[in-house]
């Protein structure tokens, strides 16, 4: 087998433009750390931890996706900001793109930053916006989590092919000729395709562990609907 | 009353196991949207190499740690695709868990940091939680 590259390579951006999003990931991955350890207990822990395994061995899974030649995998944004919320996902998705570019020479390790933006910062920040609006407007049944859980992916994966693409206009190494628009094009009908996928994996995987273990759902237990024991007003979802 | 998450983090573990050491042997080989993306404009053969034309991808450079033994999701030396690509994922999983497991076991709240309902510290004793801590 050739290579299995997932994420960016090295080459495709340039040094200076990496090295800005590699203090800009650092940063935010440190604000995370913080805001992420008042979630962090005795119980979130290792479901972190499992999740962040999950999330490796579901992104090996490179599935079709129905246009020639090409294949998609999940990226995970959206499954880890459910269960484990934002801050812990977004440092869960980080763990397993170092552990790739580190171990496996999956995505360059100067261009860790750049996949760290996209998928673990861009990724679970859209996914988390949308599923905490979705749970308060969408009926908490099986259902709505299941919805509430494909759109966020979907989403997710388009928004985060997005920011490839607006990094590529800070610092593409290939002169694409003015044509940015198509690079934003193609990118965003494919990853609409992968989205569908990540819909499916990410709305299956949380309605099986909300039908388990409902009480390990960070987003269950974090945007409680109106009847939330103490009065809080609405806003506080984003811990 | 809160129930201790390990055997459903047990169970999920070796879900996990199995995707990346059994069934990641039957997932596409195709090249992935980002790839595939980054190839439009050029012509790439059968190993989709670059031939010609001219993409974003044709910069791409090789990986710092292209000679890594588990690099491309594979152990070197093992010759049996199917045993390499699985062997890798199982170890990818075991790695994941043990260094994100790791760093957020460290990084928890302590039952100490928090003061427990009666407004002294709940203690260090890891099993005894006190109800209504969630969160």
């Amino acid at each position: 087998m050739e290579t299995l590259a997932m994420h960016i390579s090295n080459g495709i951006i340039n040094g200076p433009v990496a090295g800005v999003f590699a203090a800009v990931a650092l940063a935010a991955l440190t604000f995370c750390v913080l805001r992420g350890r008042r979630d962090l207990d005795d119980r979130l822990a290792p479901m972190a931890g499992l999740v962040a395994a999950f999330i490796f061995a579901v992104q090996m899974l490179n599935f079709p996706i129905f246009t020639a030649g090409v294949s998609g995998h999940l990226l995970g944004g959206a499954l880890a900001a459910l269960l484990v919320g934002p801050w812990v996902g977004a440092l869960c998705v980080s763990v397993v793109l170092i552990v790739q570019a580190l171990v496996f020479g999956d995505g360059g390790v100067a261009m860790l930053g750049l996949n760290i933006t996209n998928m673990a910062l861009l990724g679970t920040a859209a996914a988390y916006l949308l599923i905490a609006g979705l749970l308060r407007v969408l009926p908490r049944t099986p259902t709505g989590l299941a919805v509430t859980a494909f759109v966020s992916a979907l989403v997710s994966v388009v928004v985060a092919s997005q920011g490839f693409v607006v990094q590529y206009w800070l610092g593409g190494t290939t002169d694409l000729g003015g044509n940015l628009a198509g690079l934003a094009g193609t990118m965003a009908g494919v990853h609409l395709l992968i989205g569908i996928g990540e819909g499916l994996i990410t709305a299956t995987t949380v309605a099986t562990v909300a039908k388990v273990r409902p009480d390990l759902v960070y987003a269950l237990r974090a945007l409680k609907p109106a009847t939330a024991p103490a009065p809080v007003p609405a806003v506080g979802g984003v811990r | 009353m809160r129930k201790r998450s390990w055997g459903f983090v047990a169970a999920g573990l070796l879900v996990a196991l199995l995707l990346a050491g059994v069934v990641s042997n039957y997932a596409s080989s195709h090249p992935d949207g980002l790839d595939s993306s980054l190839l439009k404009g050029c012509t790439v053969n059968a190993d989709d190499e670059i031939t010609g034309g001219s993409c974003p991808a044709q910069r791409a450079r090789d990986h710092e740690l292209a000679d890594s033994p588990l690099a491309d999701y594979g152990i070197r030396g093992v010759d049996n695709g199917f045993l390499s690509t699985g062997l890798s994922g199982v170890v990818g999983v075991l790695l994941t868990f043990a260094v994100g497991g790791g760093l957020f076991w460290l990084l928890r709240r302590r039952p100490a940091d928090t003061p427990g309902p009666d407004g002294r510290p709940a203690g260090h004793d890891d099993d005894r939680q006190p109800a209504g801590t969630v969160g």
